[in-house]
């Protein structure tokens, strides 16, 4: 340890006159980077400190249910019985459905614009998709409410049941009361694709001309040059527009709690009001006055942390694994 | 001259006034509930503009009410469901008095096609329909209650609300108080583990998902229901009569429970089921929450002055807003009982 220190010591001891004129002559340079410094290390610090508080706060309601915490389905207040399971369930599924959903939109999007969008169109369809990620959370689930929910129950819900004939299937079973599962993926899904879209749109723009020309010049259709010669040689920011699309589902509330029905129950039929932990949280804070429930609550928020470090870091390797198989 | 001296002088005065409202001078302030904040928001303001005292308000919910006031970081508390005896032993400032300041009331809202007169139903069928123990309209014992009404063979749909709220707490207090089997399930609270249904946040999603859906069936509180001509349900009280819920028939409910109200009492008493022909049976006294003892003098002044003002003038203002005034010999009862805040002492 000491040797190493030493080591690196000897080494600016080495190169003393290049690296210390460059860098440390003027007061302001020191100054400038001490600044910088100081901001990178803020975040960190910042995100490590607000992952302790909550971890502390949440500490009573894990030490006293332990793992029933959970895969417990009950959350009774009245009682002081926590399990935060519905919410995870619903959470991980309105996610995963809105990623689904939005995620072939998107790259229609962005491929149509990256690819075939003559320049007049390009900028104001983008410009337009953008924009939808300028709109406030509530006045999308006011949206859902108003507009999207009555569609849903009356168009979209008879015709998957009774043209497509799928109300034997668990996913679509039950009476459909407009405020489910299903809504809130959908809403979701809107909320997501400009994320996602807008980082695809800038990757494939980014693919150099000549991985389009090669393909071209050996006789490639244009579909045969997308899929072939650019789309992989943009995968793994595709990729990256995806995860950012997700962690940003995983966190959503306002809209959700508006729509999802805010149900502790987990049901496989999408029409079946359901709950996310976002939304619980935002839901009963205010109003939680017991020690046990305000630490139940903070458990929440350390799952949903805790979750959505676990999606990232999955994220993370996909990318990395499918920039590695590119390269190679 | 003189004409020009005190014109002078009240320029000065009136700068003086706007400097410390500019700069957000605040004699008192107070966090809570969110249900009376129209009620409040009017007699801080009135009561700004005729004695100069400003009253700043926080409107975050009674749980935060409560939070805030066993912290001591604020001069007083507001929540629509009494602090236990556990609270009040966390409080940082001693005992806490319960002062009641107006009363509200939850209503029984639904969706029914071609129902025109307004359905009549008892505390025991409530419960049950939100037990999802009475599933259909056309139930018998709906059906029972409502002679000549024609109900539709619809699935009752149960609309709650998803967040924490003193209008739940108030339901919730008066089914448990109706039904053994409510009592035992889910119970009384802000937050219930509700058996069936789904959870709107707040007064306007519940009415609005009741309204979107045929057959669903919720409750907000009155005032919201009138603002926005909800149909409302009779509901069945202690003399057997089905009352309409209505600004007198809550202040009815307050004079009834009135006899179990002495010189003794804590005031943190539920008036759910009162008794009385013309007392609606879903009510509730929402409360302001004060230190007994006010270790600021001029502070303290300033709250018992506040609430004196308020059981007397300040009630006036009530019913505008669709909030029940409290009936007048309890207004007496309260503005004596402010005697009990003793100034200048810290709490013993």
């Amino acid at each position: 340890m000491s040797e190493s220190a030493g080591a690196a010591a000897t080494d600016t001891g080495i190169a003393p006159l290049v690296s210390g004129d460059i860098e440390g002559k003027s007061l302001g340079d020191r100054i400038y980077r001490g600044v910088t410094t100081v901001f990178a290390a803020a975040v960190p610090i910042l995100l490590v400190l607000i992952a302790l508080e909550v971890l502390i706060a949440a500490w009573p309601a894990f030490s006293r249910f332990g793992l029933s915490f959970l895969t417990s389905s009950s959350w009774d207040p009245v009682r002081q019985q926590f399990g935060a399971a519905p919410m995870i369930y619903g959470t991980l599924v309105s996610s995963a459905l809105a990623l689904l959903i939005a995620t072939p939109f998107a790259l229609g999007v962005a491929i149509f614009l990256a690819e075939f969008a003559p320049p007049w169109l390009r900028q104001p369809i983008a410009f337009t998709v953008d924009l939808l990620a300028a709109v406030p959370s509530v006045v999308y689930g006011l949206w859902g409410i108003f507009v999207l929910i009555p569609f849903l129950r009356t168009t979209v819900s008879p015709f998957l049941r009774d043209t497509l004939g799928l109300s034997a299937l668990p996913f679509f079973a039950g009476a459909d009361y407009g405020y489910n599962m299903l809504s809130a993926s959908v809403i979701l899904a809107i909320m997501i694709l400009p994320y996602t879209s807008a980082v695809a749109r800038e990757v494939l723009l980014a693919v150099p001309r000549s991985q389009r020309e090669a393909a071209l010049a050996l006789g490639a259709t244009k579909w045969e040059t997308i899929r072939d010669a650019v789309i992989p040689y943009a995968r793994s920011g595709i990729m990256g527009g995806i995860i950012l699309g997700l962690g940003r589902a995983l966190g959503e509330t306002m809209a959700v709690t508006m729509l999802i029905g805010n149900r502790h129950e987990i049901s496989t039929s999408l029409y079946a009001p359901a709950y996310t932990m976002a939304s619980l949280i935002a839901n009963e804070f205010a109003e939680a006055t017991g020690d046990v429930h305000i630490s139940a609550l903070m458990a929440v928020g350390a799952v949903l942390m805790l979750t959505t470090l676990i999606v990232n870091v999955i994220a993370r390797w996909l990318v990395w694994r499918v920039s590695r198989e590119v390269r190679a | 001259m003189l004409a020009l001296a005190a014109c002078s002088q009240r320029d000065a005065g009136s700068k003086d006034s706007t400097a410390a409202a500019s700069s957000g001078r605040v004699d008192l302030t107070g966090a809570g509930a969110t249900f009376p904040y129209p009620i409040y928001a009017k007699w801080f303001s009135v009561y700004d503009s005729i004695k100069g005292v400003k009253i700043n308000y926080q409107s975050v919910g009674s749980g935060g009410g409560i939070r805030q006031l066993q912290e001591q970081t604020v001069d007083f508390g507001a929540s629509d469901a009494p602090m236990s005896d556990d609270e009040i032993s966390k409080a940082k400032g001693g005992p806490v008095l319960h002062l009641p300041t107006v009363l509200g009331a939850v209503v029984i809202t639904y969706n029914l096609t071609g129902v025109t007169q307004p359905l009549r139903l008892t505390g025991p069928v409530i419960a049950d329909i939100f037990l999802g123990k009475i599933t259909k309209w056309n139930d018998q014992r709906i059906a029972a209650l409502n002679p000549g009404v024609k109900l539709p063979n619809t699935d009752a749909l149960v609309v709650h609300r998803s967040e924490g709220s003193g209008t739940t707490f108030i339901f919730t207090d008066y089914l448990s108080a109706v039904s053994p089997a409510w009592k035992a399930g889910p119970g009384k609270g802000k937050e219930v583990q509700w058996p069936v249904g789904l959870g709107g946040r707040g007064n306007e999603a519940v009415a609005g998902q009741v309204k979107q859906t045929p057959g669903a069936i919720g409750y907000v509180e009155l005032a919201y229901a009138r603002q926005n001509n909800l149909p409302t349900a009779h509901v069945k009280n202690t003399t057997d009569a089905f009352v309409n819920p209505t600004i007198e028939s809550i202040t009815a409910a307050a004079a009834g429970a009135m006899s179990g109200l002495g010189a003794g009492s804590d005031y943190r008493v539920s008036i759910v089921n009162a008794p009385g022909a013309q007392s609606y049976p879903i009510s509730s006294f929402t409360w302001i929450l004060v230190y007994q003892a006010q270790p600021d003098a001029t502070k303290g002044q300033k709250l018992v002055d506040f609430m004196k003002w308020m059981y007397g003038e300040g009630e006036d203002y009530a019913s505008a807003l669709d909030y029940a005034p409290l009936p007048i010999e309890l207004r007496q009862q309260l503005t004596a009982r402010l005697s009990e805040i003793r100034l200048g002492t810290a709490a013993q």
